[in-house]
């Protein structure tokens, strides 16, 4: 039984949640510069040069990114044979937010209730998904997720008659409601199959995936290539300002599902796709 | 090349300007998002003053992070737009003439800005970091206890954006759209 303590998760959560903020991944970095190359519009390069001009400002002095620092997402990876002591995971998540947040100055962005919208004032409470896995470690992937991006994400509980067209038409259509909106250049990511609350899981893990990095299934992987072209002969372009750059990449996680089911969920990522990984244990 | 624009927005720089037009804009702007457009709406509807005189001036979107000790500003990108449009023509009619932020606006915005012969400019979402380069000045001048959604007076210079929507019509979110649409 491996002991992982308390202060060491608040320790490594709070420097996620500021490297998050303050250095784009390098998979994203390299994603504008590629998109800088291709891009047919004047504007769309301008404002691709902008974003990459915008990380270095913001990696140099330490700065965040975008204003929005996002609500910060867990997905966390909890070996069976890992024990936490010193007190709980979740609260110990949750104080590495607020002292990452605060030290950091970023912004909070967290209300107590969604009727009364009083801020909590140190960006907590995080959403947190634990998996339970086999082994002694301990992984924490963190996303710093932005509300533009968000709130143009959709699930649809489609009928299996509609196949794989009708999941292509769908995700078309949630990036052409979205369009400047969610920010673009986006990362989409996709969930298929599970049920209603894991397909919308499905489609904010897929995100976790670096940019360029395909499905392990050949059939996803070509759905996920087939995608991307699709949505970036749209025209919406980066902040929807009209081009050819409308998504960096396509995600896309699946699961099995009931006979009479096919769910779809749309999770749109902003071109601020901020993940970092830390293991423990 | 660029617009270079010394705010107030004239009646003349709005005529001038068309979608699509990429405008550096320099000068004093104000702050409020969502709980200061409710506010100045409420104070509006009531007959009571607003806390900033709106003829030619121009709003940006926009709810910073905190500063640090020393700087001017956290960073402070533009936030999406569409939630201040249930207030905006209200400030329309009151003689604001700009507002700067990201995303769609609704139909009765588009119409609003029209008969009012206001702009609405759009930034990069998310160009945060560099965007608070060109803010020079800042300081809370309304509903402080709103945070980070106080209304600040912003000195600007050389502030990049995009005009979305012209007073004539135009939308670069359809019309530049369609120019490089290739599916149909
Ligand atoms: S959608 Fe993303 S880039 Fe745009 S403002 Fe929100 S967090 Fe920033």
């Amino acid at each position: 039984m491996k002991e992982i303590s308390f202060a060491e998760i608040v320790h490594q959560v709070e420097f996620m949640c500021q490297k998050a903020n303050f250095d784009l991944g390098e998979d994203v970095y390299s994603a504008f510069k590629k998109a800088l190359q291709t891009e047919k519009s004047d504007t769309g390069k301008e404002i691709l040069s902008q974003l990459v001009e915008n990380a270095d400002i913001a990696k140099r002095d330490q700065v965040p990114m975008c204003q929005d620092t996002g609500t910060a997402v867990f997905i966390v990876e909890l070996g069976q044979d890992c024990r936490i002591t010193g007190g709980s995971l979740i609260d110990a998540i949750n104080e590495g937010v607020a002292k990452g947040y605060s030290a950091g100055y970023l912004r909070s962005s967290m209300i107590y209730d969604p009727l009364n919208r009083k801020n909590t004032g140190n960006n907590t409470p995080a959403v947190i998904h634990i998996e339970l896995v086999e082994g002694s470690q301990l992984t924490l992937h963190m996303t710093a997720k932005g509300g533009g991006a968000e709130n143009m994400s959709s699930l649809k509980m489609l009928k299996p008659s509609d196949g794989v067209q009708g999941i292509k038409d769908y995700v078309l259509d949630v990036v052409k409601v979205a369009g400047p909106n969610a920010c673009p250049p986006l990362v989409v990511g996709v969930g298929i199959g599970g049920n209603f609350e894991r397909c919308a899981y499905l489609a904010k893990k897929s995100l976790f995936r670096p940019i360029g990095v395909r499905h392990s299934s050949k059939e996803i992987a070509d759905l996920e290539e087939e995608l991307i072209q699709q949505i970036n002969r749209l025209g919406i372009g980066p902040q929807g300002m009209g081009g050819s750059t409308t998504a960096l990449d396509v995600k896309i996680e699946s699961e099995a599902c009931h006979i009479a089911a096919l769910p779809v969920a749309v999770n749109l990522n902003c071109h601020a796709s901020r993940h970092q990984t830390v293991q423990m244990g | 090349m660029p617009i270079n624009i010394q705010l107030p927005l004239t009646e003349e720089h709005v005529r001038t300007l068309r979608a699509g037009d990429r405008v550096l804009l320099s000068g004093t702007v104000y702050t409020a998002r969502d709980a200061a457009h409710k506010r100045m709406a409420e104070s509006i509807r009531e007959g009571k003053p607003l806390p900033v005189e709106l003829t030619g001036q121009v709003i940006y979107y926009v709810g910073p992070t905190p500063a640090r000790p020393g700087e001017v500003i956290g960073s402070a990108g533009p936030t999406t737009s569409e939630r201040m449009d249930l207030y905006t023509p209200a400030l329309l009619e009151k003689g604001l003439k700009g507002m700067i932020g990201k995303g769609h606006r609704s139909e009765v915005v588009k119409q609003s800005m029209i008969d009012n012969e206001a702009v609405y400019f759009g930034a990069v979402g998310g160009a945060a970091a560099l965007i608070s380069r060109s803010i020079k000045a800042s300081r809370v001048i309304a509903y402080e206890d709103l945070g980070t959604e106080a209304i600040r007076k912003l000195e600007i210079e050389n502030f990049p954006v995009v005009v979305i929507n012209d007073i004539y019509g135009g939308d670069v979110y359809i019309d530049s759209v369609a120019k490089f649409r290739q599916d149909k």
